[in-house]
């Protein structure tokens, strides 16, 4: 069982082809998965649909990928930060199907636990109900939604060791161990790999079994909005 | 006097008790945290903590640490941190007491209106709906006109919908309003403001 791989290119070989649905881990641009990006953009692979809960910014993050038109469709809670995302959106190049955050969220983590849908009363009475079923429970209407089985997973954690057992950091956390359970195969990248045994298997947030393929390597983690208060004068 | 943003962050603190995990949303909401005094109050933040501490000292942000508006925070004693579907299952399993948000436009049945202007940039919805739709009470603070000096409170929400019946209280620069089933209810004016003001200024139904 060999998942440690030398860099994002090689981990990603024979895994990537056109029209696929990727699922990606990340909140805004915190811990996200820069490195299987960079790895997607060069492979030029084509009209892919990328689940994650926003789309970068402007030549970072999911953003490089709309810079290079590989992107067909986002399934996205919110794509402010992002001129190009928009340009494309309005002009009709790009497909966008918005989710509801924990709608998003969810989604992912049922396909990856087998759940084909749910019930939820997120969007009852609005446009992201349109076209859903309804049903009732306990005299309160919900909305089916569907559970997300993506063919990839591309996720971003800590620390990892060489069985893929994971530990992510603080709010870098977020979609990354939903996204990397819906995909067919997953690949992780993380910040330090180490051998078995020196993670302590009560803290380990995310078990190996989620984890197929394993890449160290250098993150930027760029922050999108440095705010900072004043020391206060001594 | 009507309120200002951080006159109604204060009025607003006050429906706060001892206790409670809240979730604040963006612009006058986040002022909130600065009137909470001595209640033992949790923030939440929906990108995955529990005991949001206040922004970081200059060199000291940590680009692993941020808010669900993307700026960089602190952690406190009581923190803990989770994945997304773990915030958005307390957010929709009903563990959050409260949620303070802003909006553009809200109902007198309680709809609210906050994330969508038809023909405009459209950003998203965020965690808003998974808010609204399962905190314990929703409480909207907002100016009571825009900035063309007509009502936000309305008979009906012209814009898309971030919720339906889902707002419990409403405060505004001139005053607090809770969403009753017959309209809403004025339970409290601005210094200076009178009942009748707060009746001219709103299009839906002030029973």
């Amino acid at each position: 069982m060999k998942k440690v791989y030398a860099s994002a290119t090689e981990a990603l070989d024979g895994l990537l082809h056109d029209n696929m649905l990727i699922a990606a881990g990340g909140f805004g641009l915190c811990g996200i998965p820069e490195l299987c990006i960079d790895a997607i953009v060069e492979s030029g692979v084509q009209h892919i649909t990328i689940a994650s809960n926003n789309c970068g910014v402007d030549g970072f993050g999911l953003g490089k990928l709309l810079d290079t038109k590989q992107i067909k469709k986002m399934m996205s809670s919110y794509v402010g930060e992002n001129a190009e995302f928009m340009r494309q959106y309005l002009s009709g190049e790009l497909e966008l199907e918005f989710n509801p955050q924990g709608t998003l969220a969810e989604r992912m983590r049922a396909g990856g636990c087998g759940i084909p849908g749910f019930y939820t009363r997120t969007g009852v009475g609005t446009v992201i109900a349109e076209g859903k079923e309804h049903k009732d429970f306990h005299g309160e209407t919900y909305i089916m939604e569907e559970g997300i089985f993506a063919d990839l997973s591309i996720v971003k954690a800590w620390k990892a060791d060489t069985t893929g057992n994971a530990i992510f950091r603080k709010t870098a956390r977020n979609f990354n161990p939903p996204a990397a359970m819906c995909g067919k195969i997953c690949v992780m990248e993380v910040e330090e790999i180490v051998q078995p045994g020196e993670l302590d298997p009560d803290h380990i947030h995310l078990p190996g079994i989620y984890v197929n393929r394993i890449i160290q390597g250098e993150h930027e983690k760029r922050i999108e909005q440095r705010t900072v208060r004043q020391r206060e004068e001594a | 006097m009507p309120w200002d943003r951080n006159q109604m962050a204060e009025r607003a603190a006050k429906e706060l008790e001892d206790g409670m995990y809240v979730n604040l949303g963006i612009g006058i909401p986040t002022l909130v945290a600065n009137y909470v005094g001595d209640k033992d109050i949790t923030l939440q933040s929906e990108n995955g903590m529990l005991g949001m501490g206040p922004f970081p000292l200059e060199g000291e942000e940590d680009p692993d640490l941020i808010n669900a508006g993307k700026q960089t925070i602190t952690e406190l004693d009581r923190t803990a941190y989770f994945d997304s579907s773990q915030s958005f299952g307390m957010i929709r399993g009903g563990k959050i007491a409260a949620a303070i948000l802003g909006a553009m436009e809200v109902s007198e049945k309680g709809d609210l209106a906050n994330w969508m202007i038809p023909g405009k940039l459209v950003k998203g919805m965020g965690g808003a709906m998974d808010l609204v739709a399962g905190v314990g009470r929703v409480i909207v603070v907002m100016d009571h006109t825009n900035k063309h000096g007509e009502s936000k409170l309305l008979k009906e929400c012209t814009l898309p919908l971030t919720g339906k019946g889902v707002v419990d209280l409403i405060i505004t620069n001139l005053g607090v309003m809770e969403v009753d089933h017959k309209g809403l209810h004025i339970i409290e004016c601005a210094p200076g403001v009178t009942r009748e003001e707060i009746r001219a200024a709103t299009e839906a139904n002030v029973v």
